[in-house]
């Protein structure tokens, strides 16, 4: 056992294996910057070397790229507010506040460290618990990964507060967005509406990015000025952003355990990590009150959580085939093509080969993290310079992201339609994030509840794990409600009787009037969709459509009850923006995608931005050499339309 | 589009035509014609675009890159073979690019899997490709085993009569997927299968039987020997039948990676006392073969030059036998040889001829037995 270890170690210690790795660890930390390429991307550009590689050096080289991925992306969703991957989306939420707070760098080495521990840490567990973690892996039937999406789910409560209803609302529309598609159990087509782009659901990216970071573009490029609004020095974050996560010790030590546990279960991994631990950090916070408008722990949480959750998604990819992420499939084809095949052999005949896997993934932690940390300052500083100038650029960033979801002319479509979607709920207010869980859990928790009910009936009910879980899940309903009320009380008592009669009222803008009815709509055109469906495939999508639309009507019934406070909701400089960037879309279908951004980018830049023309020429030229090297290099396409193909061949 | 050179010739010329060939397969102007005109042109391309419709590192993408070098060391001037890979839809996106935009100049393949031919047999509405347009050059086969929990009984025999005694559950991907032919043997042997829909691979299939939720399950071959066989050796599963593979006349015989294990048509004649027959084992019999037997297919545009065609072949001939190829063959493929030229054409001209009223038995089938539409 002992010599085991440390020949495995010997080996990741060759030179070799340490260039290999360094290589897997820059190539990942490129890909985890530009958003929308992630681990997949990363992945497919190293398999062509993988066959014929020599194992140890070729899973060096692939575990560098694995590891640093989730600390890659972080760049984008706390810079630009820009979720480039699953696993950086709670990260945006006060990261990306914090950046337009000034306090970027903060943020960012936060993150670093963060997920350079967690990823240690999760290392660690995984050499401990590899040898026994096929029991482990086991334990968790569908039952347990319905409850799990379940707790996933119910951290909407906990993240909506106050406007509980329109978080609801937002979840149960998310919910049904992600219906879209096919019918897990029967494998029925569902509100597709005869378009081919639907038939496989609206892909995670395009509405990562629809939601969070076109709301983002438009409301900076309407208020002006640079991202970052207050005034701060930007260097002196960096130092605190390390403070802060010795501060925050035990959430870091507790959320990456969350995550190396959850990673390992086949399935879930990425998808509920990052909510999970979010809603954990604001949780046990003493103080809720920052979070989601710059909160250091609403960045720690995530990011401790989810390079642990990539080390734990290992345990399920290595010893039954059974991948727990994207990247973590990829690496599996990799692992193939090496000849290895996963399964209990990992643990019986190659046993070294496991242990460097696991190593590596530790020591490409520490280096990618390491790496980050000193780019963290400089590129803090990209957040001081004047919106005008980066929005061309952030806009071609996401368009070029989100085309990489599926490579079709909806993808753009998409993102637009998620992104007036977005920019609506954040006028009025409407949790985001809410939308988002309800999205990334809809397949999760209707796959793994029809399992439940076919595979154990009733008796799901008596699992130690479900209990478990279900005691998890009320807890986090109930004890904020409990705890809000006891203060409340407490208050009450020493203040006088006054301030108790006094409830909030509910507020109400032409925003959520338009709201109100758009989704009201929306359940009666989805409802009338559904309604040949059979009772099994068509049960999700129905329940979907009450959840959303009974939270509307219970709001409108508490604005008609308590007379709500009128807001003032401007929309119209928003509504330009946004008529601005569907005109974009179609420019880029009818001329092509490089040639629609480099003149998209001149034009912004000279008449929007007002730089100097020479300026605005080289960063335009940069915007089109940019998108031809990721076309030579990844060899990505991009849409052709008319002049492309004659000018970029 | 993701293109990934595999096998490197002249760098910089290569990259080269590359970006030619892909502004002209994007750009629709498909020189289609005037490629067909030249016929007596058989040369070699030297880049060959590899459409394979699935995503990086799954499968048939590993199935693809550990061929690509192969084929290319065996080809005359030793082209690059840039592997493309548009998923979607459960492949069917990608086929039906590929049916569009394909050039017959022998520089476009497409690789497809069982779940590329069986939406195209069922007549799935978004299929806009017909194999009858395609020429195979190769096919790797595949077999299956089908394995019970040992509390059912501790051999086959006891096992499989329990089976026929009480309702089983199995964890399957669609109703449509590559358990079909599988859900159609238990069904003709008389057992009450409930099949739980909703498993995105067949290793989570497996997961659900490891888990105890499942009372039996099936692995296609190198999947079963990696990770059921440890199983059946600790005593926690007990293997049935295997499916059989397919001989070049185009009978189902023993599976050569577990010989010792009987085919499901020798089961189904040791409990019935006849050969399998009727609308039920014609279905079951095309989607075994275009599943397993032809598994995964090599196919060029039907007017691909038959020269080019026949070089294409004899490549693939020239490699398929050699020590080292079945060495390296072994891990990716199990030990199954590759079926090469005609003998892929005829199977795969009767897999996929299924007649309508096969086809009608088959969507009542679903219907009934697993509440599915198709």
């Amino acid at each position: 056992m002992l010599d085991i270890l440390l020949s495995s170690l010997g080996q990741i210690l060759t030179l070799s294996h340490l260039l290999f790795m360094v290589l897997g660890v820059l190539v990942g930390l490129v890909v985890g910057i530009i958003p929308g390429l992630g681990g997949i991307a990363g992945m497919s550009l190293l398999l062509p070397f993988l066959y014929g590689m020599e194992p140890t050096a070729a899973l060096g080289m692939l575990m560098g790229l694995v590891a640093v991925i989730p600390t890659g992306d972080t760049f984008a969703s706390v810079l630009l507010g820009i979720p480039g991957s699953s696993a950086s989306q709670a990260t945006v939420i006060d990261g990306f506040s914090l950046a337009k707070r000034g306090q970027a760098a903060r943020a960012l080495s936060s993150a670093f460290l963060c997920s350079m521990i967690g990823g240690v840490i999760g290392a660690v567990i995984l050499t401990g618990i590899i040898l026994i973690a096929r029991p482990l892996v086991l334990s968790f039937s569908s039952s347990e990964l319905f409850m799990l999406t379940l707790l996933g789910l119910s951290m909407v409560a906990v993240l909506s507060g106050r406007d509980l209803f329109k978080g609801l609302a937002a979840c149960g529309l998310g919910l049904l967005v992600g219906a879209i598609g096919m019918a897990p159990a029967t494998g029925e087509f569902r509100m597709n509406f005869g378009l081919d782009y639907l038939y496989d659901g609206v892909p995670l990216v395009v509405v990562g990015l629809g939601i969070f970071a076109i709301p983002e573009i438009v409301d900076l490029l309407v208020k002006r000025g640079a991202i970052a609004g207050e005034s701060a020095r930007l260097g002196k974050g960096w130092r605190q952003g390390i403070q802060d996560v010795g501060k925050n010790r035990g959430l870091v030590a507790r959320c990456a355990a969350i995550g190396s546990l959850i990673g390992t279960i086949p399935g879930l991994a990425g998808s509920v990590v990052d909510w999970l631990t979010y809603g954990h950090a604001v949780q046990s916070a003493k103080d809720t009150s920052e979070f989601g408008k710059g909160d250091i722990r609403g960045v720690i949480a995530p990011e401790s959580a989810n390079n642990a959750c990539a080390c734990g998604a290992m345990v399920p990819t290595l010893l039954f085939g059974v991948p727990g992420s994207g990247s973590a499939a990829v690496f599996l084809g990799g692992l193939l093509l090496l000849g290895l095949q996963p399964g209990v052999g990992m643990i019986e005949t190659h046993l070294d080969l496991t242990y460097t896997i696991i190593w590596s993934l530790a020591l490409a932690n520490i280096l990618g993290a390491a790496l980050c940390l000193v780019l963290a300052r400089p590129v803090a500083n990209l957040t001081r310079v004047p919106f005008a100038t980066l929005a061309p650029l952030i806009t071609v960033l996401i368009m070029f992201a989100a085309f990489q979801a599926t490579r079709s002319a909806g993808d753009l479509i998409a993102l637009g339609a998620v992104g007036v979607l977005g920019v609506l709920f954040k006028q009025a207010n409407w949790s985001r994030p809410a939308f988002l869980i309800g999205f990334v859990l809809a397949p999760g928790a209707e796959g793994y509840f029809y399992q439940a009910v076919q595979f154990q009936g009733m008796d799901a009910l008596q699992r130690p794990g479900v209990l478990i879980i279900g005691a998890l899940i009320l807890a986090a309903m109930f004890i904020p409600m409990l705890r809000s009320l006891w203060i409340k009380r407490r208050q009450a008592a020493s203040v006088g009787a006054t301030s108790t009669a006094r409830t909030e009222r509910p507020t109400l803008g032409v925003i959520d009037v338009v709201l109100f009815a758009a989704l009201l709509g929306t359940a009666i055109v989805a409802w009338v969709d559904v309604a040949d469906l059979s009772l099994i495939g068509g049960i999700m999508p129905r329940l979907a459509i009450a959840i959303l639309a009974l939270s509307c009507l219970m709001e409108i019934a508490r604005c008609l009850m308590h007379r709500p406070q009128w807001q003032q909701q401007a929309m119209g400089l928003h509504g330009l923006w946004l008529a601005g960037f569907f005109t974009l879309v179609g420019a880029i279908l009818l001329l092509g995608f490089i040639t629609a951004a480099t003149l998209f980018t001149l034009v912004f830049l000279l008449a929007i931005a007002r730089l100097k023309p020479w300026v605005a020429v080289i960063m335009a030229l940069g915007v089109t050499a940019f998108l031809m090297g990721m076309a030579e290099f990844l060899t990505l396409t991009y849409p052709s339309g008319l002049v492309d193909p004659w000018l970029f061949g | 589009m993701m293109i990934q050179k595999t096998a490197t010739s002249s760098l910089s010329l290569g990259r080269l035509k590359k970006v030619a060939l892909l502004g002209l397969a994007i750009s629709g102007l498909g020189l289609t014609a005037a490629s067909q005109a030249q016929a007596q042109d058989t040369e070699v391309p030297g880049n060959i675009q590899w459409t394979i419709p699935f995503g990086v590192g799954g499968g048939t993408d590993v199935w693809a890159r550990f061929f690509s070098p192969w084929l290319s060391e065996a080809l005359p001037g030793e082209p690059t073979i840039m592997i493309d890979n548009v998923p979607g839809g459960g492949s069917i996106n990608g086929a039906n690019l590929f049916a569009v935009r394909a050039k017959s100049d022998g520089s476009n393949w497409l690789g497809t899997s069982a779940s590329t031919q069986y939406p195209a047999m069922l007549d799935d509405p978004r299929v806009r490709y017909d194999y009858s347009d395609w020429t195979p050059i190769l096919a790797t086969p595949t077999g299956g085993v089908v394995y019970a929990q040992p509390d059912l009984g501790e051999s086959a025999d006891t096992a499989l009569d329990a089976l026929l005694e009480q309702p089983v559950k199995l964890a399957a991907q669609t109703p449509t997927g590559v358990e079909l032919p599988v859900l159609i043997a238990l069904d003709m042997l008389g057992a009450d299968v409930q099949a739980v829909f909703g498993m995105r691979s067949r290793g989570e299939g497996r997961l659900a039987f490891e888990r105890g939720e499942a009372d039996i399950d099936f692995q296609t071959s190198s999947a079963y020997l990696s990770n059921v066989e440890p199983l059946v050796k600790a005593g926690k599963a007990v293997p049935l039948f295997s499916l059989g593979v397919l001989n070049d006349a185009g009978k189902i015989v023993r599976d050569p990676a577990f010989p010792e294990l009987p085919t499901f048509n020798e089961v189904y004649k040791a409990r019935h006392g006849e050969a399998p027959s009727g609308k039920a084992y014609e279905a079951f019999r095309k989607f075994f073969a275009s599943g397993y037997a032809l598994q995964k297919l090599i196919m060029v545009p039907k007017e691909t030059p038959q020269a080019l065609v026949d070089t294409y072949r004899q490549a693939a001939r020239d490699f398929v036998h050699t020590e080292a190829f079945k060495k390296a063959a072994a891990a990716q493929l199990g030990p199954y040889t590759p079926v090469i030229g005609d003998v892929v054409q005829r199977h795969l001209d009767d897999a996929m001829s299924i007649d309508d009223a096969t086809r009608d038995w088959l969507a009542e089938w679903l219907q009934s037995e697993h509440g599915a539409k198709i």
